[in-house]
Parts: structure tokens; sequence; C-alpha cells
């Protein structure tokens, strides 16, 4: 499997691959981990004429907690997510998700960048992003623009990012509360039959916030505003979570595949959006 | 774009290579620096086979292509130990019988070195986790988990008595 043919450029900062964007239009792609778009090219369903690898622009990596922010360059690997102990403690959603990405190797050069870029509905990180609340920081020819994850995804590999714009990183509010990551895969290396995120307060005995969204079960990620709603002023038992995973299933619109028909995706979908908010409810 | 000079650290030794952009990495070690320990597996970043070490991470050298690699410091099989002088891990594989038909081994002790390097005594699920990126259809892993973990034991000794 030999990808087309390509003219590699390697810039050493945004500016340059912007430039290189500019002049080669949609005949150029930006390469961070690679491990979506080289499969892609090798299948040749991918056709990219200008191949511009991020590797070297040190402006695109890094991890910050400053105050009550927490800011990721797009080119941090998943494994330095997992490897971040501010991180961790800050977000230990993201460490929990990110473990659950593809297998070690992959997790080694797979970005943070590349993963909500994509707009692949498989990718776990923009169904954790919407659930964050998180700000997308895109910069263009024109200068810098912020684009809410909630807003980012219009349908399977389209986004609101325009051909010539480089995501530069992502931010988000230091999440409170309990948390969790939940996938259900059929193996190592394959994407989520389904997947949750889920973010709960709880204050005296009720639950003050909940943020719930979902991954591949939609042509892009869903964040369920009413199932977070229905758990607000709760006391999360039973019946609020029933109500909860109802309007998080009524949400979503899955798509038969080679991980099963759309019953069985609903099934499924209902099982893991459970026991994300279960096990986020125990931790808050 | 025709072919291009590349310059990398392969096994502690700087090799320069003439290739197209396009070519991947693998390629590239077996066909032209003859380094044929590194495996074509499945060719899509599912089995490791061809698991190498780019910098210090554990990386499926089908998935990479070696522009991306120029000026890197890449470590294969070979660079871990030889027939005369074999690494502890590939002494271990053989005492376990940590492999069959041997097709996945080269990729499981690639990846099971940084692995240790990162991890020096993990458990028996830490190592399960760790090698979750290499498939063997043969040996059921069993094996191949019992050959890292005495790698492990025995490399641990070893650093203790050097103390």
């Amino acid at each position: 499997m030999i990808p087309a043919r390509f003219e590699y450029h390697r810039p050493s900062d945004v500016s340059a691959a912007l430039a290189i964007l500019t002049e080669h239009g949609d005949d150029a792609r930006v390469l961070a981990g690679g491990h979506s778009l080289i499969p892609m090219m090798k299948l040749r369903m991918a056709a990219i004429e200008h191949l511009i690898d991020l590797q070297d622009i040190a402006e695109l990596k890094g991890i910050s907690v400053d105050g009550g922010t927490i800011t990721i360059g797009a080119m941090t690997t998943q494994h330095e997510l997992i490897d971040n102990a501010d991180l961790a403690k800050a977000a230990p959603i993201l460490r929990e998700a990110a473990l659950q990405i593809a297998d070690p190797q992959v997790r080694y050069v797979g970005t943070v960048g590349g993963n909500v870029a994509n707009g692949d509905p498989g990718n776990d990180m923009p169904g954790l992003m919407q659930c964050l609340g998180a700000t997308f920081h895109l910069v263009g020819p024109g200068g810098t623009r912020d684009v809410a994850a909630r807003d980012y995804y219009e349908a399977a590999y389209m986004t609101d990012r325009e051909d010539d714009e480089i995501l530069v990183s992502v931010s988000f509010p230091v999440p409170e509360g309990g948390y969790a990551y939940e996938k259900q895969k059929r193996k190592i290396g394959d994407y989520a039959t389904a997947a949750c995120a889920v973010q709960v307060t709880m204050a005296g005995g009720s639950c003050t916030a909940a943020s719930i969204a979902m991954t591949n079960l939609s042509d892009t990620p869903i964040w369920s505003k009413d199932a977070g709603a229905v758990l607000v002023g709760t006391d999360c038992g039973p019946g609020a979570i029933g109500a909860a995973v109802d309007a998080a299933v009524a949400a979503i619109d899955p798509t038969e595949d080679n991980r099963g028909p759309v019953e069985f995706k609903k099934h499924v979908a209902g099982v893991v959006i459970r026991r994300a908010i279960e096990r986020a409810i125990s931790r808050a | 774009m025709a072919k291009q000079h590349y310059t990398l650290t392969v096994n502690g030794e700087q090799r320069d290579v003439l290739c197209e952009p396009r070519e991947l990495l693998i390629h590239t070690l077996r066909e032209q620096l003859d380094i044929t320990g590194p495996h074509v597996g499945c060719e899509t970043s599912h089995c490791g086979a061809c698991t190498v070490e780019i910098n210090g991470k554990s990386v499926k050298s089908c998935t990479v292509f070696t522009a991306q690699a120029n000026g890197a410091d890449v470590t294969t099989i070979e660079g871990l130990g030889s027939p005369d002088g074999l690494h502890v891990l590939q002494e271990k594989f053989r005492e376990h019988h940590g492999l069959q038909c041997g097709y996945c081994t080269p990729g499981m002790i690639t990846r099971a070195h940084r692995l240790l390097q990162e991890n020096p005594n993990p458990t028996e699920e830490e190592v399960r986790f760790g090698i979750a990126g290499n498939l063997c259809r043969c040996t059921g892993y069993q094996n191949i988990v019992k050959s890292i973990l005495a790698a492990a034991a025995e490399m641990n000794a070893a650093k203790e008595a050097a103390e």
C-alpha cells in the first residue's frame, strides 16, 4: 500500500505553514501524527499533493494549566496527555479517555489536534471536548479565530475549519466534580461502538451541573443539553439517571455498519451512557 | 516529488537514504538498509510487527513516512541484541517459549523494550495493556507476557547487583 506522490514540507513555524496552505489551497493538507491521514493516503482515499508536516513547530506543542484554564497545543500527543501529572490532577477525564484511544504505539504519535480537527465521528476527543465546553483556536491568513467545540462539527469529516486554517490549540475551563469516559469497542485499536463523556457536580446531595456528550453515535459528536438538564436539581437517583439516559439516547442517530445494526447501537449506547453517568456521580 | 536525501540514525549508525517522500519507513529499513527485523504484517497500523523506536517512542513504521523520520534516532530489534549477544528480552522469549512462528517477535520485543524503559517493574496487567498494539496469532500471549515479566525481573536484579 503505497500512497500517491506528494510534495513534503516541514515548516518550522505557523506562518510558514500558513503560507504553504495559502499557496496550494485544497491541494495541501497538514500532517500531525498521521495515524488517521496516512492510512487514508495508503488506501488512496485521500489524495494530497502537498503534505505539510507540523512536527517541527514548537508553538503547537505543550500543556498548560493556568488559573482556571487548561490549554493544550494541537501537536500534543495522547501519550503526553496520559503522562502529564498536572493535567491528570486538573482534568482526569482526559487521561481516562486518552488511555482508551487505539494502542500504545498510536498514542505515542496521535495528537489532540489531529483527533479533534479531522472530523472523524469515531475519534474520542471531539465528544470529550464538547462535554468540557472547549474552545478550538484556529489561525488562518486573516488571523486567529475561536470556535466552540459544540459548534465545530458539521458532518462526518466536515467541520467549521476552512482549508487555509490550522487548528493551533484547544482550551477549556478546569472541570469540576465527578467525571467518566466510558467506551465500548470490539477490540484494541477499533473505534467506539459507543462512548460517552460525563462531568457532574453535586452540592448538598443535589446535582448542580451536568454535561453529557457521545462519540460515534451520529455523523458528529453529540452533546445532549437535555440529558444534562434532566439531572440538574435532582439527587441523581435511579429515576433521574434513567431519564438522562433516555434523553441522551433520543439525541443520537447511529447508522448500521460492521459494529452492528442501529437497534444494537442504541442499546449499547444506553448501557454505556448509564455507566458513564453512574461512574461520574460516584466520583462527584 | 523527486527522490530526496534523508539522514537517519539507525541503531546508532548514521545512514543516508534517497527516497521519495511517500516511501514508508518500514520499506526504507527493509529494502534500502537491509534491516529486516521489523516485519510487514498487516500494513494497516494494527498488528505491530513493524514496530520500531523513533526518538524513544514505539512507533509502527508502516504508518510513518521516512521523510518524517529525517533527523530522527531509530532503533530496531537489530539494535537491541545480536545472535552472539542476545538481549535479556530475547533470552527470555526463548526460555519461556514466547514465540512460535516468530513473525510478531521483533515488534513484540522492540515494544516490550520501551515498555520496560518506562515501567521497569510492571504488573501482568500493565504488560498486557502495554503490548496491546502488538498482535500474535500463535501463542495466545500467555508466554509472551511471562517472557516480558521474566526479563523485567532479571533486568531489575542485574541493576540491583550493580548498585
